[in-house]
This record gives structure tokens, sequence and C-alpha cells, in this order.
């Protein structure tokens, strides 16, 4: 059976959930068989192995990670060209969408993003996307070559499937075109203890309507009562009352969680499309016209700063603490 | 400086967008068509190099006919001219084939830099810049939120999924831009009037060496397989706050068990 590639997903060490949730769907194509580029494979090995991914392709050294995704593509392509597997899927990041772009061009191969479903129909790998912000929803595949996918996080339930996970070095040299644009520093903005906002099953986004920097404690209260990743639209990160990492939007992350809450945001094409594909909408807004209520399966109209602080004291009795 | 912008001629997001019952192609009659928004930062960027660097701004758009409204729009803006690539083999091309068929125009037209939107508000793939960086074998510098040029050094600082990289290189480069970047300035009633004495080449896939057995729906090398309107999402409770928003909205939380 061939092999479907995955590109782990991982900081320090620590495997992100989508990459359960990648290798969960890949065992439909094929053996699910994990790429990891740069250090803690060894950290990351039992994840791997609980989720099923018979092999850990790992690509270690400066030159794989000191460089704006061509080494990335380098070893893809590589393992393309030398397992000739059913397919290789990532998570739908910025910087994914972008190695996915490198590799369809190395291996001439389609190459699609942002799918919330695959299934095999009909001997082919078939992609479901949520296009035109959401208002209409297509199958798609690819004809020629690899397929290349890249998949929202939270399209599927990881499901464990013990496999050895035996880790393998990658014998690729970087070529130079892959490493024109070099990183001189990488400067990560402090997330805390909350969940990642891509991953998040809940998140919490809060919009111009908290009013001040101080005034998004309380969207970080509540996110917090839920156990969920904080978010922001436009006019929060660009009014520098919280960090552009965590906007939620066309420009920003997409998220697709079970549950997502609006609270002070007007709720603009561009917010939407970041938003659109989350399972349960809840809107607190003080305008009854603001086209967030349009998605909304919940909605509040009211003052934020009244309905937000009564929430939490029910979440709190709830929970009996 | 040759800095050659790459424009796309999008739907307009306010407009119900469709694919066509025939062939699953994006169907562009129907809708009012306007220049992809985040273009508009990169026309920007590209004019206020320009103007720190000296150097010509050229537009470049892939399209049909409809296209050249989004080439006026950024030659009102104040680009020096236009490259329109159109033909008929061309229509209905993935993402792979545009990106082969800008390459092949952006060989033949010369580049020092090449300045892209970094995504379309239509494909949202996200990936263009990375695909003509491998195409071209020059630096991809994408999702930058500020440039500096010195020379034929660029730097930029590139947005990532936990912050941002600083990312260096070599001109030629290819970059893209996010909105953070500048405020796209509106075309002056002068700029409206300039914009339509400057030159605009059209060419086709003949004059660029574009093969067309290599694009075109025919080629694609994806698919659709099928498409469906969804069902229009079920109304939602809206409820006014009457003293007891908190409370209702927590109800609702627990019918769904999220608490
Ligand atoms: C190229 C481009 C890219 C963009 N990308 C993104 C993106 O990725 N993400 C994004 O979010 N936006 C993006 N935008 C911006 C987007 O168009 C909107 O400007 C932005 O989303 C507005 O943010 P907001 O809803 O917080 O603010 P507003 O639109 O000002 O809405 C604030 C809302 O809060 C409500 N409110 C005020 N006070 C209270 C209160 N006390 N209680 C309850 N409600 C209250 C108001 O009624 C209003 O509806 C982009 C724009 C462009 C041009
Ligand atoms: N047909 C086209 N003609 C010119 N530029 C394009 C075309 N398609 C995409 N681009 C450029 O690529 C960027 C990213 O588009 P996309 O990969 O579709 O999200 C756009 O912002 C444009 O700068």
């Amino acid at each position: 059976m061939a092999e479907v590639l995955v590109l782990a997903e991982h900081s320090g060490g620590d495997v992100k959930k989508v990459t359960g949730e990648l290798l969960t769907l890949a065992r439909q194509f094929g053996e699910p068989a994990a790429v990891w580029v740069g250090d803690g494979a060894e950290e990351g090995q039992p994840r791997l192995a609980e989720y099923g991914a018979g092999t850990v392709y790992v690509a270690v050294g400066a030159d794989f990670t000191d460089y704006v995704t061509g080494p990335e593509a380098d070893v893809l392509a590589a393992l393309v060209q030398e397992k000739a597997p059913a397919a290789v899927l990532m998570a739908s990041t910025g910087q994914n969408k972008e190695v996915a772009g490198r590799l369809a061009v190395k291996t001439n191969s389609g190459m699609l993003c942002d799918a919330v479903g695959l299934t095999a129909t009909g001997g082919k790998i078939v992609a479901e996307q949520s296009v035109f912000g959401g208002a209409t929803i297509v199958h798609s595949a690819v004809r020629t070559g690899t397929p290349i996918i890249t998949v929202r996080p939270n399209s599927v339930a990881a499901e464990a499937a013990p496999a050895a996970a035996g880790l393998q070095n990658v014998d690729v040299t970087v070529s130079e075109a892959a490493k024109g644009a070099r990183v001189t520093e990488k400067i990560v903005q402090e997330t805390g203890e909350r969940p990642e906002l891509a991953e998040a099953a809940i998140v919490v986004s809060g919009g111009r309507g908290v009013g001040s920097a101080d005034g998004f404690e309380i969207i970080e209260k509540l996110a917090d009562s839920l156990g969920a990743a904080v978010g922001a639209s436009r006019a929060v990160t660009d009014a520098g009352w919280y960090p552009h990492k965590f906007q939620v939007g066309q420009t920003g992350t997409t998220v697709s969680p079970q549950l997502y809450m609006a609270i002070g945001i007007s709720g603009a094409i561009q917010h939407r499309a970041g938003m659109q594909t989350s399972k349960t909408i809840v809107a607190v807004n003080k305008d009854p016209e603001a086209p967030i209520f349009e998605l909304a399966d919940f909605g509040v109209v009211g003052d934020l700063f009244q309905v937000v602080p009564q929430l939490m004291e029910d979440i709190r009795k709830r929970s009996g603490s | 400086m040759n800095i050659v912008v790459c424009v796309k001629q999008v739907p307009d997001t306010w407009a119900e967008r469709k694919l066509k019952q025939g062939d699953a192609t994006l169907d562009r009659e129907s809708v009012d068509g306007l220049i992809n928004e985040l273009d508009e930062y990169a026309i920007e960027e590209a004019l206020q190099i320009k103007e720190a660097h000296e150097g010509e701004v050229t537009v470049l758009t892939m399209g049909p006919q409809k296209a050249s409204e989004s080439i006026r729009k950024a030659l009102s803006m104040g680009a020096d001219k236009a490259v329109h690539l159109i033909d008929d083999a061309l229509a209905g091309s993935d993402v792979l084939q545009t990106s082969y068929a800008l390459a092949k125009v952006l060989e033949n037209i010369g580049f020092d830099l090449i300045v892209l939107g970094a995504e379309s508000t239509d494909a949202r793939m996200g990936s263009m810049a990375a695909m003509l960086a491998e195409r071209l074998s020059v630096p991809q510098l994408s999702l930058a939120s500020k440039v500096e040029i010195n020379g034929t050094a660029i730097k930029v600082n590139r947005q990532s999924e936990d912050g941002y990289w600083q990312v260096e290189a070599q001109l030629p480069a290819v970059i893209s831009v996010v909105e953070k970047i500048n405020e796209p300035r509106y075309p002056s009633f002068k700029g409206i009037m300039a914009a339509k004495k400057k030159p605009m080449q059209v060419m086709s896939c003949a004059d660029a060496g574009i093969d067309t057995s290599l694009v075109g729906l025919a080629n694609a090398a994806t698919e659709v397989v099928d498409f469906t309107e969804r069902p229009p999402r079920q109304a939602g409770t809206i409820v006014k706050d009457e003293g007891d928003g908190g409370n209702k909205a927590a109800e609702f939380l627990v019918t769904q068990k999220f608490i």
C-alpha cells in the first residue's frame, strides 16, 4: 500500500493537534507517514505513533529551518520522488499553502487548499471545500501528479491507531534556489497557557466594541472560563490593543472551531472569511443591524459589558467553582 | 528599479458569487469585478518603493477582457504601464497553470522586484508568490508586513503563525504583502485622466511563449467533481438583552453542551 505523507506541525517537540487529525484522514488512502522538518522529532515520536504514523521522515539542521519554505518543499519533493505517495497532506496555514505551492510546481502536481473534509470516492481523493465565504460547497480532486492538499484544523476528530513511527533520516541536500530568502530571526509572541487559535475547539474573539486595550481583558476572562483561545478583529490588532497573531480573518488566522463567540465585532466580510466555517456561532453586539447576526446561531443584542459578566457568572455557577 | 505588480480581478465579495453549472468555473459575467483588495496594497507598496528608489511600476494581469478595469485602477493610482495577458486558451486555468503563465510573461518583460497580494478573495490560495519564486528561481519574501530595500539588499518582516520572522535576500525577488503594510492611496482626478494615456500591452499565449497544451480548463491539474449551494443557514435565535442576555446566552451554551 502506498504511503500518505503528512507534514507534522510542531513547535519545540510538541506535536500539534491537527497532525493527529491529518494522520486520521490519511488512513483512508494508504499508510500514513509523517514528515518532520526541524528539531524535536524524538520528543514528538510517541504522539505520531499514537495516531498511526508508520514511519517518520526526519530532516534536521539549519539548512532546513533557516530559509523561507524552499527547504520544506525540497524535502517533500524528494520523498514524493522516492516513495510515490498517494497524497501529501498539510495543515492549512499561510506557510504551508506556500510550501504546497512550491511542491506543486516541483512535482507538476495539482494542489487543493483549505479542505474541510477528505473522502475516497471512485478511486480518487475528493476534497470538500467551502468557498465564497461559505456560500458554496465544492468537491474537487487532483488529476495530475500527486495530490497535494492543505486541510483546515478541526475538520475531523483525531482517532488513535497505534503504529511504529520509526524515525528515519532523509538525506536531502537543500538546493541553492531554496536558500534565496534567509530567516535572520524568528520573533515569537506570547500565547500564554491558552490553546492555540487555529486549533482550539472554542474561540472567543473581541472587536472594537471592547473599547480599549484594558477593555479587552473581559475577552480573555470569558475565554478562560470556557478553556478557549482568544481571537481579535483587525480593528483591535490595528489599534494595538492585542497582538496581530490573534487576528481572525482573511489576513489573519482562519479558524473553524466547534464554537466561535464574536463579542463586539461587526462581522465585516474580511472577518467572516476567517470564521465562517465555525460549527456554532454566538454573537454579542449592541447594534441589532450588525452583519455578524446573519451568521449567528445565537445572538444577544446588548452591551457586552453587561452581557458577558452575567454569562461568566452563569458559567462559573455551572462549573461549580 | 523595474517593479512588476501582479493584480487579479475578482468578483465583488459583497455580491452573490457563483460557479457556472456547465464547467464549474467562476461565473465572472453575472457579478461586478473589481481589483483584489490586497492587490491595492501591493500597488501602494510598489509605488512607495518607486518613490524612494526610482524606477518604473508595471502592472501585470492575466484575465478576460473585463480585467482591464483593474488595470485602469492600478494605472490611475500611479503605475506607469501595464501588461494584460489575455487568451481564450487560458480560460479555466488553475493555480499551477496560472503560475506557469505569469512566470512566462515575467521572464519576457523582465523584473527586479515582483509584488503580489498575499491572497485573492476568490481563490484564497495564497501561494502565488511561492510558486513564482519556485518557477523563476528567485528569493521568496512573502506575507510581508514591512519591506526595506537598500541597494540590492531586501529585508522584510514575514507574518508567521506565532509572530513574525525577519527575512533577508538579494534582488531580484518576489514579495507578497499583507494589509498591515500600508494604506493604499485613492486615485486622484489627475491620476484617472493620466491613466487613459498610459501604455497597455496586450499579450497572447503565443506572444509570451506559453504552451497552450499546458493551460486552460481541459489541461488543469485539478478538477471540480461537483458543487452545491449551501442550504441557507438556519436563521439563528437573536434575543434583545432585557437584563438577562447573559443568562440566555449561558442557557444556549448549555443546550449545545459547551458548558
Ligand atoms: C485588505 C483587508 C483585509 C482585512 N482583513 C481582516 C481580517 O483578517 N480580520 C478582520 O477582523 N478584519 C479584517 N479587515 C477589516 C474589516 O474590514 C473590519 O474593518 C474589521 O473586521 C472591523 O473590526 P470590528 O468588527 O472589531 O470593528 P467595527 O466594525 O467597528 O465593529 C465594532 C462592533 O462593536 C459593537 N459594539 C460597540 N460597543 C459595544 C458594546 N459596548 N457592547 C456590544 N457591542 C458593541 C458595534 O455595534 C460594532 O458592530 C480587513 C480589511 C481589509 C481592507
Ligand atoms: N490571474 C492573475 N493575474 C495576475 N496576478 C494574479 C493572478 N492570480 C493571482 N495573482 C496574484 O497572486 C496573488 C495571490 O493570489 P491567490 O494565490 O489566488 O490567492 C494575488 O493577490 C495577485 O497578486
